[in-house]
């Protein structure tokens, strides 16, 4: 028979916003970076030159096909081993490297995603590649974008839970140090969940508000 | 004021868009471009502009030469307006802003003096007034005298058009075609692929008929149109003035404009 004690709760208030100014912390920068990386890998992947096409390829399958905790485990542990990684850091690089190739998938689908055409006109008006890129072809590609890179933000938020096998003191490192003090992972983790989802969700909808914002004919 | 010497193009497979198409068109002049769907008549104006890459022959524009390897095709582009059969309007951007963009990056205007540069043009192709509508917000005729327009932005010398009014329905052609006209009145040099044989007859000095990506048969307009010399360009004659809509035909399968 489980005993609830959600009265144990509130004392680790102070702890658990700390340990969700983290989260945030570390989501928020790695959604930066990571959007910047997989921004460049998406447009080096459908730029004319061939060895860099592959390059940007070869980052994308190698990441997309390894669990992040892998990731993290090499940046934390094998790069510590060499010079001193603050679990910061670690779980920052981690995520950022690993959301961009899916970030970079996004970029690409998206701007493969605009018509042929549009590249074809702004190079018939003198455009270079890199100009129909940045004044054509990205700000329509964005716009197709927006549905799922909110979705891979939403996942990156929820990935940077593994930030605590890197002992990154985040919601889940300390809800589970809460837990094993007091012994009541339903309200704990309930707690913690509650957290993780009003996070999540502010995200989904500050996107959609965003996308309405741009929804011009 | 373009000159096509034994243009080739040869797509991955050996298979040829053109070949060994040679060619003039003088300051000045409009020449049309006809031929059954599939013949290179696309090919052959993307080649002019470098969005099909030569592999044999070469061409000159306005004293550039224009070859694979040492050619700056933005400053080529510059220089040579194109208009699709599908528009490309920019669907994020005005109707103003479609014709502002290229000039502001490209020809480094400022924005005020694109403006004025674009209202203009706007109002020559008979659009003013519509200059912060987004193309979805257009009609089809309009959308491509919005084209126009953005291609006259750049102060080109040549325009190409490669079948401007195929997508259109038939109340909308003549609209795009009189703007057309204009422009040739004005003394632009202008390559049309186009079937409109009222177009052809009245506005171009001469026209080509293109088979299989080679030149059939070339000569003046009327002639090319009325007297054919060569049996397969008569045949195609044939079948386009046969058509219902008499003048105003509408050529090709629907399928053609994957490759235009
Ligand atoms: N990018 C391409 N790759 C391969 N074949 C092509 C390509 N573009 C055109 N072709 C082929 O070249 C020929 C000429 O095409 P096109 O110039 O579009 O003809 P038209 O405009 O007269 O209908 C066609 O057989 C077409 O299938
Ligand atoms: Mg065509």
């Amino acid at each position: 028979m489980y005993t609830w004690h959600w009265e144990q709760i509130p004392q680790y208030f102070p702890l658990i916003g700390a340990a969700t100014l983290r989260t945030l912390q570390i989501s928020v920068v790695s959604i930066v970076l990571g959007s910047l990386l997989g921004a460049l890998a998406g447009l080096m992947r459908v730029q004319p030159v061939r060895p860099i096409r592959f390059l940007a390829a070869a980052y994308v399958e190698l990441l997309r096909n390894i669990p992040l905790m892998l990731v993290l485990y090499l940046i934390y542990f094998g790069l510590g081993a060499f010079f001193p990684v603050s679990p910061f850091w670690a779980a920052v690089v981690g995520l950022s490297v690993f959301e961009g190739a899916y970030v970079a998938e996004i970029a690409r689908a998206g701007i493969e995603s605009v018509d042929r055409g549009q590249m074809e006109a702004a190079r018939s008006l003198g455009m270079s590649w890199l100009q129909s890129m940045r004044h054509v072809i990205v700000p329509q590609a964005v716009r197709r974008s927006l549905p799922p890179l909110t979705g891979q933000f939403v996942s990156l938020v929820k990935d940077s839970s593994l930030a605590s096998l890197v002992s990154y003191e985040e919601l889940m490192l300390v809800g589970r140090q809460i837990n094993s003090r007091i012994f009541s992972p339903f309200e704990v983790f309930l707690t913690i969940g509650a957290i993780y989802f009003a996070l999540c969700l502010t995200l989904s909808l500050l996107s959609r508000w965003q996308e309405a914002r741009l929804a011009r004919p | 004021m373009v000159s096509i010497r034994g243009a080739s193009r040869r797509f991955s497979g050996g298979h040829y868009g053109v070949r060994g198409i040679t060619l003039d068109v003088s300051r000045g002049e409009t020449l049309v471009v006809m031929g059954p769907s599939g013949s290179g008549k696309s090919t052959l104006l993307r080649c002019v502009n470098g969005l099909e890459r030569l592999d044999e022959g070469e061409i000159i524009i306005d004293g550039m030469r224009v070859n694979h390897e040492t050619t700056d095709w933005n400053k080529v582009r510059e220089e040579v307006g194109m208009v699709f059969q599908g528009f490309h309007l920019f669907p994020n951007r005005t109707a103003l802003e479609n014709l502002t963009l290229p000039q502001t990056v490209v020809r480094r205007r400022p924005a005020a003096e694109a403006k004025t540069v674009a209202r203009a043009l706007l109002d020559r192709v008979g659009l003013g007034g519509k200059e912060s509508r987004f193309p979805a917000e257009l009609s089809g005729g309009e959308k491509q005298r919005v084209a126009i327009a953005r291609a006259l932005a750049m102060n080109p010398k040549i325009m190409l058009f490669d079948e401007p009014t195929s997508a259109l329905d038939p109340e909308m052609i003549l609209e795009v075609l009189e703007v057309m006209r204009d422009l040739a009145g004005e003394g632009m040099t202008m390559l049309v692929v186009t079937h409109e044989i009222g177009f052809a007859r009245e506005v171009a000095q001469r026209a080509v008929f293109l088979d299989e990506g080679l030149l059939v048969e070339a000569g003046p307009a009327r002639d090319l149109i009325d007297r054919p010399e060569t049996a397969r360009c008569r045949a195609f004659m044939q079948r386009i003035l046969r058509r219902p809509g008499g003048e105003s035909v509408r050529p090709g399968p629907a399928s053609e404009s994957s490759w235009t």
